[in-house]
């Protein structure tokens, strides 16, 4: 069998089941490694910010969260566009399990965010371009749950979703540039895909040790979540009965 | 190490809400996904099992 074929098994539901049940646990474990490295990091390791403080520590679970929330969006959208494009179950699924774990991680960003500005900035929140933006993408998540679930028919709540995510992936560039196109009171990017980290490097190494447990740990989650969609939306299949009954 | 003492360390130079607050939230928030997530294929499990 051709490698793409074989890929390609794995889009049924039935095939993809027990496999991300294997995948999980080390997801997991990856996550609490990279968890515990980023904590002694960030907390033993990095030294205190010359003008912040201690309280520059909040970026290690700020920064890594905002990250996740938007990378999580692109998924998202991703999977639910292949779905709508190859209606292909197991990719709008997919879509759907990633939606809360995005919504959590832009929850996290803002809370966070919120925490670090009231002693920094003297306010728990600004109208801020940046700010807003989050803001707005914890909005479409929660927009896409609640549309999802507002429809009885999975496949059509799958292609009203889809259209959702599409629409709000636009929002994605404006919170990246945001901090460029407008005067913002939240601060440039530290790290950027285009200039030297304008961070100490150990700082930046407990940060990524952070968003690298975070990433394992949204995949993990993730795919828990899929397989609990799976068992609820192919509950009239004969496999999902042994399965269950196994 | 930079903390002089345990307590050093639980008051954060005095941002001890604002720190400890993020990271304590962050978890709970965390704690209960993995609760929910698993609730949630705990009680599709039991429908189908009832359905048979």
């Amino acid at each position: 069998m051709k490698l793409s074929a074989r890929l390609y098994q794995y889009a049924a539901p039935q095939a993809f089941y027990p496999v991300a049940g294997q995948l999980i646990p080390w997801f997991y474990a990856a996550a609490v490694a990279f968890l515990i490295s980023g904590l002694y990091v960030g907390f033993a390791v990095a030294p205190t910010d010359f003008q912040q403080g201690e309280a520059y520590r909040i970026i290690f679970v700020h920064v890594p969260a905002a990250w996740m929330s938007i990378w999580i969006y692109l998924m998202m959208a991703f999977w639910a566009a292949i779905g709508l494009a190859f209606n292909t179950k197991l990719s709008s699924m997919m879509a759907q399990a990633l939606a809360p774990t995005g919504a959590l991680f832009s929850a996290v960003a803002l809370i966070t965010g919120s925490l670090w500005g009231k002693p920094m900035w003297g306010a728990w929140w600004v109208w801020d371009a940046r700010l807003t933006s989050e803001l707005i993408l914890l909005f479409l998540y929660l927009g896409f749950i609640a549309l999802q679930s507002s429809i009885d028919e999975p496949r059509r709540a799958d292609r009203a979703g889809a259209v959702l995510a599409l629409v709000g992936v636009i929002n994605v560039p404006v919170i990246y540039f945001s901090v460029r196109w407008w005067n913002t009171l939240h601060q440039g990017a530290s790290v950027s895909m285009s200039a030297a980290p304008k961070m100490a490097s150990v700082m930046l190494f407990g940060m990524l040790l952070m968003a690298l447990a975070s990433w394992a740990y949204a995949i993990g989650i993730s795919l828990s979540r899929l397989r609990g969609i799976i068992l609820e939306r192919e509950r009239c299949a004969d496999w999902v009965k042994a399965e269950v009954s196994a | 190490m930079y903390w002089a003492s345990w307590q050093d360390f639980f008051a954060m130079g005095g941002y001890a809400f604002y720190v400890w607050g993020s990271f304590g939230l962050s978890v709970l928030l965390v704690a209960w996904e993995v609760w929910s997530v698993h609730q949630r294929r705990l009680v599709a499990a039991q429908r189908i099992q009832q359905l048979q």
